[in-house]
């Protein structure tokens, strides 16, 4: 079935079956790898894009789910070529290491941060479910805090 | 040395004597001789000083790293170490990850050593015949592994490049301008004398016609200007806007996906498949019977993944289908019990102390299986074509991997080419690249290139797994409380180095630290830091019991146990009092410390843990203090420990690999669970520059988390914590009188 998905701003078409979750059709069809495939059960966060600004995790998300929605892929996060202030403090900070959950840890903090610009330390563990594997959750929540008093 | 320049590359791999002794020769040899690989790495008007490093005219420095991005770092700490020894502009300086070819094989470096002017060092011993290196010994190895970037190919490889590099761009601008060469300085990349002074790259050419020198001066640490300030990482800025590549994100024309679904039962193969079963199923291509397991080929991943859900087919158990968790730690105890044992390390008469006493402290303490559970799901992709087959995929060993496809399909290796990305997650699993030669042989059934995806219920349960062991104490304490005989009993089931994991640092007279060497049906991998993670589970778990038993303080009794171990009673001393060890605490929080020396490097750690009345544990503060000798990039550093930490913590709170039916039986993050955001302590890290020799940093934060968090969980709920994971363990506050378990 033939689907249109507007996808950083920008309209796509394919041609997948309906049950294809986004997350393939974001890498295999439209060619956007920065999107992860982590669990495929909505359990790790890899996958995570904005939908309409919602952190959505794509994995088990059907792509007609995502008809007639606003997606932000990692790769349409930073604006006219200027990271988004996330993508900066994550370099000032130095918080990726072997980097494949960070595309999804960004988008669920920047998703975050936009909906409550001072999140507690408990709104953040409430909100920032995202797997790493490299434990790199002190340099995450130090960046966060720090974006929250910028 | 002369004499190694006699002997080609191509003869020294032919012998196998040496195998991978490229960096070396890479040393020793003249550039004009250093053929071979050249091509790969070299690009035109460049000039090779040696193997780790070239530079070209425009003055850019390009350091070859013959290791895999995995999140450590350990690329941009050894262009450190090699730019700080040549005097170079860091600005000037990259890196490129070495081509998977034998020249750049760094096993040899440890190896090569033998043939070179030094003996080999003794640390590196272990490593270098350490099991994940013996994977095949005819096979030439590229291994990032064992936390030996830094202080091997570093410490022994890229310093040595640079000093020597820098010595014979000073010897070619002496010889330019006539003078002396003890009178040129070099910094930032530039050569001067008086009023001359010339680039790196302006000298290059003529540097490169003169003999690399042998022993050339290597830096005093006051000298360093590079080694130890802290860098950003070259590696993240592609890894905060998706560009990124990982091995999973190749993308080749004409690229066709395969799903795969392996035997569930360790040692099943495919009994029978019904390929009509898929027959008409959108975009499918071809069933491959990979014996013991089942790939379906489709023109996208998500038609392959869905096509082989529905595919049917049946798998035979197995040769140990009937084993289970329990089976697998009764045979352990049977084992124990007979004590068909041999020594590890004997001193004193630990046997008669302990016959002859009359109150033995005696404990047995295991742990499960784990899996590594990278984030990035196993994958690889192939094509093969005209008798040559081209792999991208993410290894920590590509060389292995090569000779893994090779053998697959019947090549010879020269006509494999590995194209290594980034890792989404080592820890060992990505030195087993079974993928690999999975991916080889469906290529070889196509005519197109192919990317398998592993999903991950398939990585859960066909990893190579840190093993389940066990282990029994005895003890024997002094007038002074302090153990005067130690006993340990141990299984080991091969994963169980580096040699020293089972050795305790303590100053404890008689000892007698014994295994019993035993097979199991479960398949087995270098977990993140190997045997130290159950031995020190085991010791570090132990000493604390004696010192309870004793009546005495956890940290002053170790610390009353390291005379003669200057490094350790710092290391220990500086996390206790960092960590505010004996200041008051809530009612409902506990501290426990944990030391551990484990791959070079001394780590302590205290954390600060709470048990609430409902029997939930909350880890809150972790303080490790680490001796790494020289820490190349400290913030690095302390990104590695902090990772160590969790990934040790995930493991001692949750990780419990369970087997029934001779097979895995959790799958995926909702079974094997993971610490996240909301249960990761806060963890302060205090980097200790003894000077010593450099130790590594990717594995020596992971071992003492597990038993700093049981010894506070002791102090708080008065039951020793024997096993692992601690989720399995009900520690509710006793009714009644309180029970040790």
């Amino acid at each position: 079935m033939s689907f249109t998905l507007n996808i950083n701003g920008r309209k796509h078409t394919v041609d997948v079956e309906p049950d294809t979750p986004l997350l393939w059709v974001l890498r295999d069809e439209i060619g956007l790898k920065g999107t992860k495939f982590g669990c495929g059960i909505a359990a790790c966060g890899a996958c995570t894009v904005h939908i309409d600004g919602e952190a959505t995790r794509t994995c088990v998300l059907p792509v007609e789910a995502a008809v007639d929605t606003e997606i932000t892929t990692i790769e349409g996060l930073a604006g006219n070529g200027e990271l988004h202030r996330v993508q900066e403090a994550w370099i000032r900070n130095q918080v990726p290491q072997c980097g494949y959950c960070q595309s999804g840890m960004i988008m669920a903090v920047s998703a975050l941060l936009e909906q409550n610009p001072r999140p507690t330390d408990a709104e953040i563990d409430e909100a920032i479910t995202n797997v790493c594997r490299c434990g790199t959750y002190q340099r995450v929540r130090d960046s966060i805090h720090e974006l929250s008093n910028a | 040395m002369a004499s190694i320049g006699k002997i080609t590359r191509r003869g020294l791999l032919a012998t196998g004597a040496l195998v991978g002794g490229g960096l070396v020769l890479g040393l020793t040899l003249s550039p004009n001789r250093l053929k071979i690989g050249s091509a790969s790495v070299l690009e035109e008007d460049e000039v090779l000083l040696n193997t780790w490093v070239k530079i070209s005219p425009d003055n850019r420095i390009t350091v070859i790293t013959p290791h895999s991005e995995m999140g450590q770092g350990a690329n941009t700490a050894l262009a450190m170490m090699l730019a700080d020894e040549m005097d170079a502009d860091w600005d000037l300086v990259k890196f490129v990850e070495a081509p998977a070819l034998p020249e750049f094989a760094n096993t040899g470096l440890g190896r090569g050593y033998v043939l070179g002017d030094t003996s080999i060092p003794a640390f590196a011993k272990p490593m270098v015949e350490f099991a994940f290196f013996n994977l095949a010994k005819s096979m030439d190895l590229q291994i990032t592994g064992g936390s030996l970037s830094i202080r091997l190919t570093g410490e022994y490889g890229m310093r040595r490049a640079g000093a020597s590099a820098r010595a014979m761009l000073v010897q070619a601008a002496a010889e330019r301008w006539d003078v002396d060469p003890s009178a040129i300085n070099v910094s930032d990349s530039i050569v001067s004398h008086g009023n001359k002074s010339a680039t790196f790259g302006e000298l290059s050419s003529e540097a490169a016609r003169l003999e690399p020198p042998l022993n050339p001066r290597q830096k005093e640490r006051s000298e360093f200007k590079l080694i130890g300030t802290s860098q950003p990482r070259r590696d993240i800025p592609a890894k905060v806007d998706g560009t990124a590549v990982f091995g999973i994100d190749v993308e080749l024309p004409d690229m066709v996906y395969a799903a795969i679904r392996h035997a569930p039962a360790f040692g099943g193969t495919v009994a029978s498949i019904d390929e009509g079963s898929v027959a008409g199923m959108p975009g499918v291509i071809k069933v491959v019977n990979l014996d013991d397991a089942v790939a379906v080929v489709a023109d996208k991943y998500w038609r392959a993944k869905t096509a082989l859900e529905a595919l049917d087919v049946t798998f035979d158990g197995g040769p140990d289908g009937n084993a289970t968790s329990d089976s697998i730690f009764a045979s352990y105890a049977d084992a124990l019990d007979k004590n068909d044992s041999s020594a590890h390390f004997e001193s004193g008469d630990a046997a008669g102390v302990i016959s002859g006493a009359a109150d033995v402290v005696r404990s047995e303490y295991r742990v499960p299986f784990l899996a590594h559970a990278c984030m990035e799901p196993m994958n690889c992709t192939a094509v093969v074509k005209d008798g040559k087959c081209e792999i991208w995929t993410g290894s920590q060993n590509p060389l292995a991997a090569r000779t893994f496809a090779a053998d697959a399909i019947g090549l010879s290796p020269d006509k494999v080419t590995v194209h290594n990305q980034f890792l989404g997650g080592g820890f060992g699993r990505r030195g087993r690249d079974d993928f690999v030669p999975q991916a080889a042989r469906i290529a070889n059934q196509l005519d197109r290139p192919v990317k398998l995806i592993w999903s991950r219920e398939e990585d859960i349960q066909h990893d190579h797994y840190r093993p389940a062991v066990a282990n029994r104490f005895e003890a024997v304490l002094g007038g002074d409380g302090l153990p005067s005989a130690w006993s340990n009993l141990y299984i080991n089931v091969g994963q169980d180095e580096p040699e020293e994991a089972p050795d305790i640092p303590y100053g404890i007279a008689n000892q007698s630290i014994r295994k019993v060497s035993m097979s199991q049906p479960i398949r087995l991998g270098p977990w993140r830091s190997v045997g130290h993670t159950q031995h020190s589970f085991f010791n570090e778990s132990f000493v604390d019991e004696l010192a309870h038993k004793a009546g005495m303080d956890p940290f002053a009794y170790r610390r009353a146990l390291l005379q003669g171990q200057p490094r350790h009673r710092k290391v220990l001393e500086t996390a206790a009092e960092k960590a505010g060890w004996g200041d008051p605490l809530p009612a409902d929080r506990a501290r426990g410390i944990a030391l551990e020396q484990s791959f070079g490097s001394i780590v302590a750690q205290v954390a600060e843990v709470s048990l609430s009345e409902d029997g939930t544990v909350r880890v809150h503060r972790v303080t490790a203090a680490v001796d790494v000798g020289t820490a190349v990039n400290p913030d690095a550093v302390e990104a590695q420990i902090q990772s160590g930490i969790i990934y040790g913590l995930t493991a001692a709170l949750y990780g419990n690999i369970t087997i029934d039916g001779g097979r895995v039986e959790q799958s995926n993050f909702h079974d094997y669970e993971m610490v996240h955001m909301a249960e990761a302590p806060e963890i302060e890290v205090h980097i200790i520059n003894s000077g010593e020799k450099t130790g590594g940093a990717g594995e020596p934060g992971t071992p003492p988390v597990a038993p700093a968090v049981a010894n506070a969980l002791f102090v708080l709920s008065g039951k020793r914590i024997r096993s692992l994971p601690v989720m399995l363990h009900d520690l509710r506050p006793a009714t009644g009188s309180q029970q040790v378990s």
